[in-house]
């Protein structure tokens, strides 16, 4: 399967192209090099998932998925510990529905952004970087080691930096891009950290843990990977926007939609998640006391982000919070996944398919919601909620696909979501009922957040002022992504319904992802189903009774009676703030300006000083040279005088 | 002859060439002749070398040469290579290759300050190919000289005292340099000045005995330490730097600066292995604190030159902190890092002053928006800002891997935490740099000046692009060049290991 090498050769060479030579070609021959890069990795991709899946297929002994590493070579070696950095291409179950999942998104944004950068400046730029990010989110996914992860790691942090700061002549949007870098900059501190260390103890950087005794021979570095792998959790949870680490990706959003749909939403910010699945036999091997930390941190930034989600207005920050709260629920499910074996009997390593399917579906539903906020906010020229309304006369396609998604996200039967998160949280129930009912209670706010989007966006009061000067519309290079991404949507949430329920025996997600690559069909627990349904359909009974209406009077009232906890909840806790207050009037005004000043005055001074004893020195001693012979002889006599005395007392 | 003199007799020939030259296009033909020979000469040696090493030649130092010079004190002209040697040869080529261009079109006095220029050349190169201790400290002191000079008097700002600070402050290193090799000389037996004879006790060298280690360690590698960067001699540099013209910034904290992490590694580290392990703790609590120190400050400068000048004494420190780490991995992670930091902050100082010859201002808080206006040199500004902060795919990544990986070899808890502490540095070079990209070259231009600048000419762009192209190329296939540096590295690491 060497051919998957041009999976990532492909992006990387239009990149080079564009990069270097886009500034002499159209928009229009830009936007197809890079297209059709994607298009040639999509059909790849497509390919080595078949082929990988349904060719080579199961061991023939073992039953599960083994892993392929078509290519692998050496970069970079290191001298000691006969440590090496290697660069390859690893196949194995999730790996490959990454593969599936980044270049079918990331196509269907090529395709979109054809309409929504339509005649903006650096159109090429834009598409270079497209090719930047996909090259390297792609490259990430296949990577052979950890070391090799990292390296891409860093060029999809560096490629988001790129494509968030693309309008660079606004000044949010560039400290966005900067806010973005360094947060999770310093969140890839400790997941360098946490590879050093892993490095030293296990002597290789490689992933080797798919079997049994790959995973024994971690033995001897048992005791030092819960620190290595809990280190490199906070960089994961710095690229997926884990809390307390979250507070660069509402403000990602500066950046232009689509590039939200595909980096903010899609596909790098689970990266976290998906370093966390990459290493998980490890985890559930050496360092099972340590994943509470996971959950607990997942839990709560998904209640976090789904509260602050209720109070924002602007709607691609609804999105991004919504993002947040999301993926925490595919960390959580990673870490309430207690086992590797799968069966009905082992209910304890249903999280870890749960997640990855979650994060599967997430990503074809959130995608289209973005893009669909993308036809929203170029037919109206706002991001903000008041400016809209009445919208689902205009934008139709985008209406219903938009609905669609909610419906997913909301977890409703036969839409997408519904399968994943109701797999999540029968994991959840499965660790810990606690666990099980406050997931689904902030599966209850997901469906409530996004509903008030929903009516807020396409139902209630017209904005007529703003419809007047400029007709909504929507173009159909820019509906067709938004389709495509919903009939995914509907198929995959309707097969798996079915096949769910018992309807038909047929492959289901588990059948090719699970945690030790056996045969794993999904059965819903009817009980789970059936409570997450029906929280759910109340939720969005809620909403609906909210903010349905052209007026809404109880939402009115509701902000009239907690004005302060709305407030708080729209200015997300202060986080921000606190951020702010941190790096500013402690970092800056207490570390670096007195170590400059330091510098400048106390170490430099000394140096001057040096510099001006010796001057003043010199300029004492001159004077004993001064050409006047009366002085001479009389120094002169002194000295003999002197001589003489020392000699008579010695 | 031997063909590793050349990289002495070229400078002198075009020193006699630019003598002789009239007219500016005169000059310029000769130096850019010299420049292209020398360059292909250091590709042809690595290239040689390399053929060499994979034929089983294991000599530690290829192409010596030597011929008795001065004889009470056993000074020899002596030439010779190692891995290490040639990828600084490589580096110092194409700096000097660059600088040519960028000071394209220098006044006044295009003619004089190529001939400094070039003299200063000379001393690196014959600084890179010497094996005799004395003749290191020879051409060591040739490429001072011409800093001085060429600061002084084609230098902006506070020209004179920055200049005098700079040459001052590295004559007082090398003050204790040359203590620090005459104690070496005698200690070894006074027969020879032949570093390799040295460290092998060979040619009736023995070894020296632990006390003297003790004394001419510290000395010698303060002496190149000043050099380097080293907390706290480094306020030379920022004055330095700010105030020397463009090329000569360039060659300075691209090469000059690497001579003080090649001396230390090559006299101190290698000919005081006993020492070495002794003392380095103290030194490496001092580079730890110029890792962390120079980002830090780097922070919150607002003169353009003095933020990559204070990144530069943060880099050159880990260049220092990988050397004392004494692991393979890591000293050739800092030998990477010389030859990285060379090329990344010679782009930057080529940019800056690219940058300065059009805005005459290198004040970060009154630019805004060049990107619109100059978009050739603010992407490349990009490129090497990325490059500094460490980006994967460029040349800074692989070095400042290495040197971490390398350096958490060692296994104590002190060597660990000032390790933890030097990774910190990348999260800080992030902040620093985009403050300073974003500050200068993001936003809309308001100053009406700058809406009629033009971007950069072709001998700019040429330059630009050179380094831009083996920065990458590093970036991309580190694999070749780190192990030609390790191959060399090794042997004497196990020896400074073998010696405790």
């Amino acid at each position: 399967m060497t051919y998957t090498l041009f999976i990532i050769l492909l992006p990387l060479i239009s990149f080079l192209v564009l990069g270097i030579a886009g500034k002499w070609f159209s928009h229009k021959t830009a936007g197809w090099i890079g297209t059709l890069a994607l298009a040639g990795v999509t059909v790849l991709s497509y390919y080595a998932a078949y082929e990988y899946f349904f060719v080579i297929g199961r061991d023939a002994v073992t039953g599960a998925f083994e892993r392929q590493v078509p290519i692998n070579f050496c970069w970079l070696p290191f001298f000691d510990q006969s440590l090496h950095f290697d660069m390859g291409i690893l196949l194995d179950p999730i790996s490959v529905m990454m593969l599936i999942v980044i270049s079918t998104v990331s196509f269907m944004v090529h395709i979109y952004s054809f309409g929504y950068m339509k005649g903006e400046k650096g159109f090429q730029r834009y598409y270079a970087f497209l090719s930047l990010f996909t090259m390297s989110m792609l490259g990430l996914v296949v990577a052979t080691n950890i070391f090799q992860m990292y390296l891409f790691w860093e060029l999809v942090g560096v490629s988001s930096y790129l494509l968030i700061g693309f309008y660079y002549t606004s000044p949010a949007a560039v400290s966005a891009s900067k806010k973005a870098f360094i947060v999770t900059r310093f969140a890839d501190l400790f997941f360098l950290i946490g590879i050093l260390i892993y490095g030293f103890y296990t002597g290789s950087f490689a992933f080797v843990f798919d079997t049994p005794e790959g995973l024994a021979s971690y033995a001897q570095a048992g005791f030092i990977l819960p620190l290595a792998l809990t280190l490199m959790f906070i960089g994961g949870a710095g690229k997926s926007a884990m809390f307390p680490l979250h507070i660069w990706l509402p403000d990602a959003m500066e950046g232009p939609t689509p590039v939200s749909a595909l980096i903010h939403a899609a596909t790098m910010v689970v990266a976290g998640v998906f370093q966390v699945a990459r290493l998980f036999p490890l985890w559930v091997t050496y360092a099972q006391d340590w994943m509470p930390v996971i959950i607990w941190v997942g839990v709560f930034t998904a209640f976090y982000a789904a509260a602050v989600a209720c109070a924002q207005s602007d709607i691609k920050r609804v999105l991004a919070f919504s993002t947040i709260s999301q993926i925490a629920f595919m960390m959580v499910a990673l870490g309430v996944c207690t086992e590797l074996q799968t069966g009905h009997e082992h209910v304890g390593s249903v999280g870890y398919m749960a997640s990855m399917f979650h994060l599967f579906t997430h990503a074809m539903f959130k995608a289209c919601l973005f893009l669909g906020a993308g036809c929203i906010i170029h037919a109206v020229h706002s991001n903000e909620m008041n400016a809209m309304g009445g919208l689902r006369k205009y934008l139709p396609l985008t209406h219903i696909t938009f609905l669609v998604s909610c419906l997913a996200i909301s977890g409703i039967p036969f839409f997408s979501g519904f399968s994943s998160k109701d797999e999540i949280i029968t994991a959840c129930m499965a660790y810990s009922p606690a666990v099980g009912y406050i997931m689904t209670g902030i599966a209850a706010m997901t469906a409530f957040y996004m509903f008030r989007l929903y009516y807020g966006i396409f139902w209630g009061t017209e904005n007529k002022e703003l419809h007047a000067a400029h007709h909504p519309h929507e173009t159909k290079v820019m509906t067709w992504p938004l389709v495509i991404l919903s009939i995914i949507t509907v198929g995959v949430g309707a097969y798996t319904t079915l096949a769910g329920f018992g309807m038909f025996e047929g492959y289901s997600f588990g059948s090719l992802v699970s945690a030790d690559g056996q045969d794993y069909r999904i059965h819903f627990d009817t009980t789970v189903a059936l409570t997450s349904t029906i929280v759910a359909i109340c939720a969005i009974g809620l909403a609906t009774w909210i903010f349905k209406g052209d007026r809404q009077p109880i939402a009115d009232k509701l902000y009239a009676t907690f004005p302060r906890l709305h407030r708080w909840a729209y200015k997300r806790f202060y986080m921000d703030e606190v951020y702010q207050f941190v790096t500013h009037k402690i970092i800056f005004a207490c570390v670096s300006k007195p170590i400059a000043w330091f510098d400048r005055h106390v170490v430099d001074g000394f140096f001057n000083f040096l510099a001006w004893g010796t001057n003043a020195t010199s300029n004492g001693i001159k004077t004993l040279q001064s050409g006047r012979v009366q002085q001479y002889a009389l120094v002169y006599l002194v000295g003999i005088i002197l001589l003489i005395a020392m000699l008579l007392i010695f | 002859m031997n063909f590793l003199s050349l990289f002495v007799l070229i400078p002198l020939l075009m020193l006699l060439g630019l003598w002789l030259a009239k007219g500016v296009k005169a000059v310029r033909g000769v130096m850019v002749v010299g420049s292209s020979l020398l360059l292909v000469l250091a590709t042809y040696l690595t290239i040689d070398f390399l053929a060499q090493r994979a034929g089983g030649n294991t000599a530690e130092m290829l192409y010596q040469a030597s011929f008795t010079w001065f004889e009470p004190l056993n000074i020899s002209y002596r030439v010779g290579v190692d891995g290490i040697s040639v990828a600084m040869l490589l580096l110092s080529a194409v700096i000097v290759f660059t600088g040519t261009f960028v000071s394209w079109k220098l006044s006044p006095n295009l003619k004089d300050y190529f001939l400094w220029f070039t003299l200063l050349s000379m001393g690196v190169f014959g600084f890179f190919i010497s094996i005799d201790m004395f003749m290191m400290f020879m051409f060591y002191e040739i490429a001072l000289i011409p800093m001085y000079l060429l600061i002084g008097v084609w230098g902006t700002g506070q020209k004179e005292y920055s200049a005098m600070k700079l040459t001052l402050m590295l004559m007082g290193g090398s003050a204790f340099l040359m203590l620090g090799i005459f104690g070496i000389f005698y200690g070894a037996g006074g027969q020879t000045m032949n570093i390799l004879d040295i460290a092998n006790h060979t040619g009736g060298a023995h070894a020296i005995d632990f006390a003297g280690q003790c004394i001419w360690f510290p000395l010698t590698f303060v002496g190149f330490g000043v050099l380097g960067a080293l907390f706290p001699f480094h306020t030379w540099s920022p004055d330095g730097h700010a105030s020397a013209p463009t090329a000569v910034s360039m060659l300075h904290a691209g090469v000059l600066m690497k001579l003080g992490g090649y001396g230390c590694f090559r006299i101190a580290i290698f000919l005081l292995p006993e020492a070495a392990n002794e003392l380095n703790w103290i030194f490496l609590i001092l580079t730890g604190i110029s890792v962390v120190y120079g980002a830090m400050s780097a922070c919150v400068q607002t003169d353009l030159k003095y933020i990559n000048a204070y990144s530069s004494v943060s880099h050159c420190g880990l260049v220092l902190f990988g050397i004392l780490m004494l692991t393979t991995t890591s000293t050739t992670g800092a030998v990477l890092q010389m030859l990285s930091h060379g090329l990344m902050t010679a782009l930057f100082f080529a940019l800056i002053g690219m940058i300065y010859g059009r805005t005459h201002t290198r004040d970060v808080r009154l630019m805004t928006g060049l990107m619109q206006i100059m978009p050739f040199l603010g992407v490349c500004f990009v490129i090497a800002g990325l490059a500094n902060l460490g980006l994967p795919g460029l040349s800074g990544f692989v070095a400042e891997m290495s040197i971490f990986v390398g350096s958490f070899q060692n296994a104590d808890t002190f060597h660990r935490v000032l390790t933890v502490m030097a990774t910190c540095s990348i999260v800080v070079a992030a902040v620093y740099i985009l403050r300073m990209v974003g500050k200068m070259l993001y936003g809309v231009c308001t100053d009406e000046h700058h809406l009629k600048l033009t971007d950069a000419t072709w001998e700019e762009r040429f330059a630009v692009i050179c380094l831009i192209a083996c920065i990458a190329g590093i970036g991309l296939f580190p694999s070749w060049i780190s192990s030609m540096i390790s191959d060399s590295v090794a042997p004497i690491i196990d020896a400074v290991k073998q010696a405790i």
